[in-house]
């Protein structure tokens, strides 16, 4: 018997480090708001595969679409802005990122806190796991005739990263990418200074593994999903490689760690979830528009998600990788192989099955975007894998990142009362 | 020599042939004999020539093919081609296939290399990088170790050492491949009441099914017996089709459009039969010549980067130029990342240079095609009455 749907309560409670992560993100709005005054060169660039040690050494502020498109999604815009862009001629078939910042750009490009999103000075496109991302700055650069440095990184299809791949991401660095940001922010570039950066990275790396393996514990002190997109905020963005960044996950690790002792379970946006009832992996993006509906969904029924793919977009750390400040470039170039889709389709069912084992997972739930080809193609043969391989029970169901129109709260609280009833049947099944 | 009839009627035997049975009557001819699969938008058939296998272009299931298990590893928003090439492979009709190609052609194509290593761990899949840094010492060496990686697994299958002669005698026969396909449209664009589009296609179609020799004297004969035939001139519209170059629409919506008012005089279908502009050398080492010339001489399509924001685009306006064409016709695959991200840029650019043009979507399967006709008919009439 599920439990009933409460109303969201307008009091959202927060950890410490959620309304400092919150600061942290506000704050590089902020600072993009304010280049007119400060003079400040701006770099667009993706979430997977960004190379923010590497921007930072030109004294660049990065502009993030993606994160622009969230925050409009959160914040209940986004809609508007997709729709914007299908009126100048842009498929309701395709990404609706990529739709929300054009739609955004062509209504005077003010950003989700109501500051203005200054015009690029360089659009760096990392191509990285993400097709879509190739065509998304060609579409920007159409509209501000502005530098672009173009990074591609070869798709790991064959599950291994050779040196042939990195030696021709590394050629890129040297070749494309350094020379045009030199160009563009009149800055030489210093490899000490990108050596530095990449040290505070491994830093905050080794904290934030410890806050996603953190989920192994009994109760899960977080939510690796809902909770898990705080916690990638400032590493997946403009904060990687700070000082800032490390102090961040210091104090989240702190946090976590004080849970552990008092055996909490994850903070919501109503409080401690203290019935911690099913342990939950998740494949996919989630949705934004609706986040705080879909999030209630699970911890209304006690459902946690201990471990998610989401939160490997920006970078699978928890697999081993670290930036390493004695390999600066061939470093930056293993990083952006390593985001979680740019590995192929066999490589992920690996990892999915890895953290239903590790995190003692009760099963699988794969919510697969409409926009999102390159997580939700293959999807499916996926779940089947899993559920083939680890023996517990994998579902379905399929919303949007930020385009409200794709979110059927019905339909996905139909399906997740299914699949928490089918969980506890295979448990009863199993007694 | 064989009529124009009979030429096209073979073509469409093997066009509806959803078994591959030239593909597998020529595997069997001879044993030890190898198929390779390869799914749009390029590979270097050259290297699989050489190895003495049969490159075999997957182009989906089309619209005769019931996808009953595809779709079951799709969502609703997710392309046709992928599902009916799953439907392919799990209805045994590619059993006889020794290796696939997955070229990136976009995130869809690229996770579908993974699922078929999990389908059929037992048959070599590959998803083929193509470099978009188009330097010859940065993209073009890593395009290099790219073709030598491909190189060494068909010599593993095949069993057979790809020599540099074996090389450049497949890249000459290649080359030729490309110059007739060329002229094959030339001849379509200068006289297309003569070469009706749907019987370009299923010429062009043929050469995803068999060997390239054979093909070369296809094209050959076919220009020849069209040339000879009086054919009726009608007062069409002339028009270039872009964004049909991964899944293809079925030769009926090919067909409609001609039907509508519109002589189709060039189009983007199966870019891998031209995908060089120019030959490809065969006085130095092969694989760098495959290399340097994919750097230079590719066609411009949505896949791959264009570096130069100057010309972004131009390539259409060219094209339209080039064949004296009156309007685009933008016909994409439901769902096709690559054709509808593009297609705002391309609109745009034909805006600046007053080139009409029209949108629509298609699927493999697509059935009805009053609404194409229409469309296309209002849009050959739009042309005739105020360009």
């Amino acid at each position: 018997m599920s439990a009933p749907q409460r109303k969201p309560s307008t009091d959202v409670q927060k950890d410490a480090s959620m309304a400092k992560q919150k600061a942290m993100i506000d704050s590089n709005f902020d600072r993009l708001g304010n280049v007119k005054n400060t003079g400040e060169k701006v770099s667009y660039t993706f979430v997977p595969g960004n190379l923010n040690e590497l921007i930072m050494c030109f004294d660049m502020v990065g502009n993030y679409p993606e994160i622009n498109a969230i925050q409009n999604g959160l914040r209940k815009k986004s809609g508007g802005l997709i729709m914007e862009a299908e009126k100048w001629g842009h498929s309701e078939d395709v990404c609706t990122y990529v739709k929300a910042d054009i739609g955004m750009m062509r209504k005077g490009n003010i950003g989700p806190t109501g500051q203005p999103i200054p015009e690029p000075d360089i659009l760096m496109l990392s191509y990285t796991g993400c097709y879509t991302f190739l065509k998304w700055f060609e579409l920007l650069r159409h509209e501000y005739k502005c530098e672009t440095a173009m990074l591609h990184v070869p798709y790991t299809g064959d599950g291994v990263i050779t040196k042939a791949m990195t030696d021709y991401v590394v050629k890129q660095l040297k070749e494309e990418v350094i020379p045009k940001y030199e160009k563009v922010s009149g800055v030489k570039f210093d490899i000490d200074r990108l050596r530095e950066n990449l040290a505070h990275s491994a830093k905050a790396e080794d904290d934030f593994v410890w806050v996603l393996e953190s989920a192994k514990n009994k109760p899960s002190p977080i939510d690796a999903y809902f909770g898990g997109i705080y916690y990638i905020g400032p590493i997946f963005t403009a904060f990687r490689g700070t000082e800032l960044a490390v102090d961040y996950y210091k104090t989240l690790r702190e946090e976590i760690e004080e849970r552990i002792r008092k055996g909490q379970g994850p903070i919501t946006p109503e409080g401690e979830m203290k019935n911690e009832k099913y342990r939950i992996v998740t494949e996919g993006p989630p949705n934004y528009t609706s986040m705080r509906e879909f999030w209630k969904m699970f911890y209304d029924e006690g459902a946690v998600v201990v471990a998610s793919t989401y939160t490997k977009v920006g970078g699978t750390y928890d697999f081993g990788f670290r930036h390493d400040p004695s390999r600066p470039l061939e470093s930056l170039a293993e990083y952006c192989m390593h985001c979680y889709t740019n590995r192929n389709l066999p490589e992920r069912t690996r990892m999915l099955e890895t953290y239903i084992n590790d995190y003692e997972a009760d099963g699988l739930l794969i919510n697969s975007i409409k926009s999102c080809n390159s997580f939700a193609a293959g999807e499916l043969m996926m779940m089947r894998e899993v559920e083939k391989r680890t023996g517990k029970p994998a579902a379905f169901v399929e919303t949007d990142l930020v385009d409200p129109r794709y979110f059927s709260a019905a339909n996905v609280k139909n399906r997740l009362e299914s699949y928490f009833q089918m969980i506890d049947q295979k448990r009863r099944a199993g007694a | 020599m064989a009529t124009r009839e009979e030429i096209t009627n073979r073509c469409q035997d093997l066009y509806d042939d959803l078994d591959f049975t030239a593909a597998r009557t020529w595997k069997d001819a001879e044993p030890g004999r190898h198929v390779i699969g390869y799914m749009p938008m390029y590979v270097p058939r050259e290297i699989i020539h050489a190895a003495g296998m049969l490159p075999l272009g997957i182009l989906g299931g089309g619209d005769q093919l019931e996808v009953i298990q595809g779709d079951a590893y799709y969502q609703s928003y997710i392309c046709r081609i992928p599902r009916s090439t799953v439907e392919l492979l799990l209805t045994d009709r590619i059993d006889f296939v020794d290796g696939m190609l997955f070229p990136s052609i976009c995130d869809v194509i690229r996770n579908l290399s993974g699922m078929w290593k999990l389908l059929r761990p037992d048959v070599y899949a590959h998803y083929f990088d193509v470099p978009q840094n188009y330097m010859k010492d940065v993209g073009g060496e890593f395009y290099i170790h790219e073709l030598n990686v491909l190189k060494e697994d068909l010599e593993k299958i095949s069993g057979n050492k790809v020599t540099n002669e074996a090389l450049k005698n497949s890249i000459e026969l290649y080359n030729e491949n490309r110059r007739l396909t060329r002229e094959l449209y030339k001849f379509r664009a200068d006289n297309p009441w003569l070469a009706p589009s749907s019987e370009v296609y299923l010429i062009n179609r043929a050469g995803m099914v068999i060997p390239v020799e054979e093909h070369n004297v296809l094209i050959t004969d076919y220009i020849e017996a069209a040339r000879q035939e009086d054919r009726p001139k009608r007062d069409n519209s002339r028009v270039v089709i872009s964004g049909s170059f991964c899944e293809q629409p079925p030769i009926n919506l090919i067909k409609s459009i001609e039907m509508s008012g519109c002589y189709v005089v060039d189009d983007d279908y199966m870019l891998v039969n031209r995908w060089f502009t120019k030959p490809v050398p065969t006085d130095g080492d092969p694989i760098q010549a495959l290399s340097y010339t994919f750097l230079e001489a590719s066609v411009k399509m949505p896949s791959c980067f264009e570096p130069n924001e100057d010309i972004k685009g131009q390539f259409l306006v060219d094209l339209v130029r080039e064949t004296n064409a009156e309007g685009v016709i933008f016909a994409a695959a439901s769902f096709c990342d690559p054709a509808l991200l593009e297609r705002p840029i391309l609109q745009d650019v034909l805006n600046q240079v007053d080139i009409p043009h029209v949108s629509f979507k298609y699927a493999e399967n697509t059935g009805q095609m009053q609404p194409i006709r229409e469309q296309a008919g209002t849009f050959a009439d739009s042309i005739k009455l105020w360009s």
